[in-house]
């Protein structure tokens, strides 16, 4: 393997993987061949009686003392190589609030523009403040030697620098339940002029209301897409994880309440509920507790788009 | 010495006060319950196995191929439930150890029989409770076999008697533990002092103290999730004020010196093969024990390398990451013995010699991708994903698994006085080896390139590598079937084994095949070293 330049962090570990990658082969082609020569040169045939040796303190020491160097040659470049990613970030770092929830990435920015992938600029630290709403995940970017798990319940910090434009996977690497693999995003790597002007192009997209020559249920489904929805709810009928969208509006809907089977109309309040309170009421076989509350992350504006969209897919 | 025991009638011909099935799950003879383990945990493996067989079909391709996510999840869970905990935990100890280790230190049982059939019942019991988990409540636990908090309190599936059952099974795992630890100290034959012992009751030893020691902490744990669940106390759950890395550190404070568990009875049986084959004492015996003791002792200390990503401080990380290291050593030295043993030797090219050496090869690529693992820098990358399934695949099933055919075809003839046929178990043991290879060697590169283990789907980069890692499996399972209805046949069938067929100088070859009842008719007076081959007869 050669050291990868894809990011800050990726050449210290790269460095480790050779030191120990080196080691690893030169042991285990070397003990291989010595056992498979011994083999040959003492079976029965070759040697019809063993020499009775009981063992020889020298080598003892020898092959104790070699090998407690070596290792510690190896524990010192995994150190090196590990320290960046336990340092805080620079100030200057390009703050990116990264919210993990059961199978979608959300990542908002400092003007407000939010995504389910994360776009970057090359050559300049970014700093993800992180979250999880639910239970553990983990953000795995392989090409920049990237992993932290993010534990519901206390915000962690992952900094790096991106040194390449391009577009690299990003896992979910912690198992989080039915859809984890799918918690894939990818990393969108852009230069800096180009990250700038995508950057303050992005404003005018992320204040819906300017962009008025789209309609309403067209801007909804943007949003449901960014917020990664469709992990769990499909446009066309499908059943995923929960219910698709397709033809509930104005339809009844029968669901559990306080463990209780009732029907209901799915007008406004219902679709505005299901968002912001998801576990009052839970369609018949559905189960409870898998979608949290989005109240936070929505404003009423964005929750009014959403249920133009909805009502769209009658 | 062998011919006047044979008039007596053997272990598995006695007649006592029970009849039928009774006369084998009511027996307190340690020989009788070592192998009531051999066929539960026989059966448990096949399923084990054929569960991961499944997991492997399924990454065949991208995409759904067999079966749903859910399913897998639940396979992946089952999977890994059974195999550590009904299989490899207790493995080796229960069924070679119950066996062989009253044998070998020239004992006629170990010190609590009836608490040693005890064991037997609560293992059956607690893996009933396991598996029910699979066919009450709301469907099968999709947690993993790590019950990581906060998952296993979110998700809605049956986790609870999985967690219950592993409780229960770790008391089965106790109560050897201190059975051996009493029966070692207290039984060994006269003249038999610690440095007369064989290595395989010498690992015993060791492992038998971590049984004892570490599985109570375990047992608390599982307790904590169980009254989390039931009675929302907040232990680890952030949304009752618990902490989800507290979870972590109790579970790998006992899964690490588990792992040790599993390894350490490996070792023995390594061990006691080697010199047998090669017509030589063991080479440093004392450096062998010496390793033996360390490994069970610095094992305690490293649990922290598995939660490198967790969020730890940088001093936690620093020392767990040391102290791995340190523990790499004993292993180390444990192999160069083992090699150094083969030097100048006359050996017997026989099918436990074959099992024995590519169980040393697997367990130096397990061993070797552990320093990976070690390493903060390199463990970060390769956290999580395929590379960690691939090394303790190696350790875990390389070195057991491995390390179990080598016992089970080394004291076949002791157990069932007959002989195994050499030509299948030669042909089962190179297509089980060839298919182990070409179905984990993949899963390194898979895990260096990226791909996250529990995944049920993945990105086409990754597609080419689980092909060939799935063809392995197949093969492997084919060379499975090989070697397991080789031994079942020959158990019946076989030649009529003699009381040593191998040439073997330990105290298990100086008595009848199979063993009486009691198995020494007089205790015998030890004076020679363990690895003596002064005296040995063939026969």
């Amino acid at each position: 393997m050669i050291t990868s330049n894809l990011s800050n962090l990726a050449r210290g570990v790269d460095t480790a993987f050779i030191v120990i990658l080196s080691v690893i082969f030169f042991f285990l082609i070397g003990l291989t061949v010595v056992l498979i020569i011994f083999i040959l040169r003492y079976r029965e045939s070759k040697n019809p009686v063993a020499s009775q040796i009981h063992g020889n303190n020298k080598l003892e020491i020898i092959w104790t003392v070699i090998p407690l160097l070596i290792v510690m040659a190896m524990f010192y470049f995994g150190w090196t190589g590990w320290k960046p990613m336990d340092s805080a970030p620079p100030d200057d770092a390009f703050e990116i609030e990264t919210t993990a929830r059961m199978w979608k990435w959300s990542f908002k920015y400092p003007n407000g523009k939010r995504l389910d992938t994360l776009v970057i600029p090359a050559g300049k630290p970014v700093s993800l403040n992180m979250n999880s709403l639910d239970v553990i995940h983990s953000i795995y970017i392989p090409a920049f030697r990237l992993k932290k798990d993010i534990n519901p319940g206390s915000e962690r910090n992952a900094w790096f620098i991106a040194n390449t434009p391009g577009i690299y996977d990003l896992f979910c690497t912690e198992y989080c339940g039915l859809e984890h693999s799918s918690m894939i995003s990818s990393v969108k790597v852009l230069s800096a002029d180009e990250f700038e002007s995508w950057y303050a192009d992005s404003v005018s997209e992320t204040h819906i209301a300017v962009k008025t020559e789209v309609s309403a249920s067209s801007r909804g489904k943007q949003i449901v897409q960014q917020l990664g929805c469709n992990a769990c709810h499909s446009a066309d009928g499908t059943k995923i994880v929960g219910p698709s969208y397709l033809g509930v509006f104005g339809h009844e809907v029968t669901v559990i309440r306080d463990g209780k089977t009732v029907t209901v109309t799915a007008d406004e309040d219902y679709i505005r509920r299901s968002i912001l309170d998801p576990n009052f009421e839970i369609v018949e076989g559905y189960n409870k507790g898998l979608m949290l509350s989005y109240e936070d992350l929505l404003s009423d504006e964005e929750l009014d788009l959403i249920v133009e969209y909805i009502k769209s897919l009658n | 010495m062998s011919n006047s025991h044979n008039q007596e009638s053997s272990y598995l011909d006695y007649k006592g006060r029970f009849k039928g099935i009774f006369a084998w799950i009511f027996s307190t003879d340690h020989k009788r319950i070592a192998l009531l383990y051999l066929y539960s945990i026989a059966t448990f493996f096949i399923v084990g196995a054929l569960l991961g067989l499944a997991m492997k079909l399924e990454l065949i391709a991208p995409g759904k191929t067999i079966m749903e996510a859910k399913t897998y999840n639940g396979v992946f869970t089952l999977h890994g439930i059974t195999m550590i905990f009904l299989i490899v935990i207790p493995g080796l100890p229960a069924v070679f150890g119950n066996f062989l280790l009253p044998i070998m230190i020239g004992a006629k049982d170990v010190s609590f029989p009836r608490l040693n059939l005890l064991s037997w019942w609560v293992y059956i019991f607690g893996a009933a409770v396991a598996i029910s988990s699979q066919f009450l409540g709301n469907g099968p636990p999709d947690t993993g076999w790590t019950f990581y908090a906060p998952y296993s309190f979110r998700t809605t599936t049956n986790m609870l008697p999985a967690v219950l059952g592993a409780f229960i099974l770790g008391f089965s795992s106790i109560l050897t533990g201190l059975n051996f630890i009493v029966t070692i100290h207290r039984m060994r034959a006269p003249g038999m002092s610690w440095l007369k012992m064989p290595l395989f009751p010498w690992a015993l030893y060791g492992t038998a103290w971590i049984q004892l020691l570490a599985t109570p902490i375990v047992g608390i744990t599982l307790l904590m999730i169980v009254a989390e669940r039931t009675l929302h106390i907040g232990f680890f759950d952030p949304t009752l004020g618990g902490d989800p890395v507290l979870y972590q550190h109790l579970f790998w404070i006992y899964s690490h010196p588990a792992v040790y568990i599993m390894i350490l009875p490996a070792m023995g049986v390594i061990s006691e093969i080697l010199p047998t084959f090669a017509r030589k004492p063991i080479f440093g015996y004392k450096a062998i024990v010496v390793s033996t003791l360390l490994i069970a002792f610095i094992g305690y200390f490293v649990w922290g390398h598995h939660m490198f990503t967790a969020g730890m401080s940088g001093t936690a990380q620093f020392a767990f990451s040391f102290l791995t290291f340190l523990v790499a050593i004993p292993s180390a030295i444990k192999v160069f013995n083992w090699i150094a043993t083969l030097y100048k030797g006359s050996i017997q090219l026989k099918t436990p010699f074959y099992w024995a050496v590519s169980f040393l090869f697997v367990f130096m690529i397990g061993g070797l991708s552990g320093l990976v693992l070690g390493s903060l820098a390199t463990n970060v990358h390769v956290h999580d994903t395929a590379f960690v399934v691939a090394h303790f695949h190696f350790i875990v099933f390389g070195g057991v698994g491995y390390a179990f055919f080598a016992a089970l075809h080394y004291w076949f003839p002791k157990i069932y006085g007959k002989m195994y046929d050499e030509g299948w178990a030669n042909t089962g043991w190179v297509i089980f080896f060839m298919g182990f290879l070409i179905l984990y060697l993949p899963m390194f590169v898979l895990g260096i390139m990226g791909m996250p283990r529990r995944y049920f789907d993945y990105v086409d980069e990754f597609s080419r590598l689980n092909i060939v890692s799935s063809l392995g499996a197949i093969l492997m399972i084919f060379g499975l079937i090989v070697i397991i209805l080789n031994l079942v046949r020959s158990a019946r069938y076989g030649k009529t084994a003699m009381a040593n067929p191998w040439g073997g100088p330990t105290l298990e070859w100086q008595i009848s095949s199979p063993p009486a009842l009691e198995n020494f008719n007089e205790i015998p007076v030890v004076s020679k070293d363990p690895y003596d081959f002064s005296n040995v007869k063939l026969g």
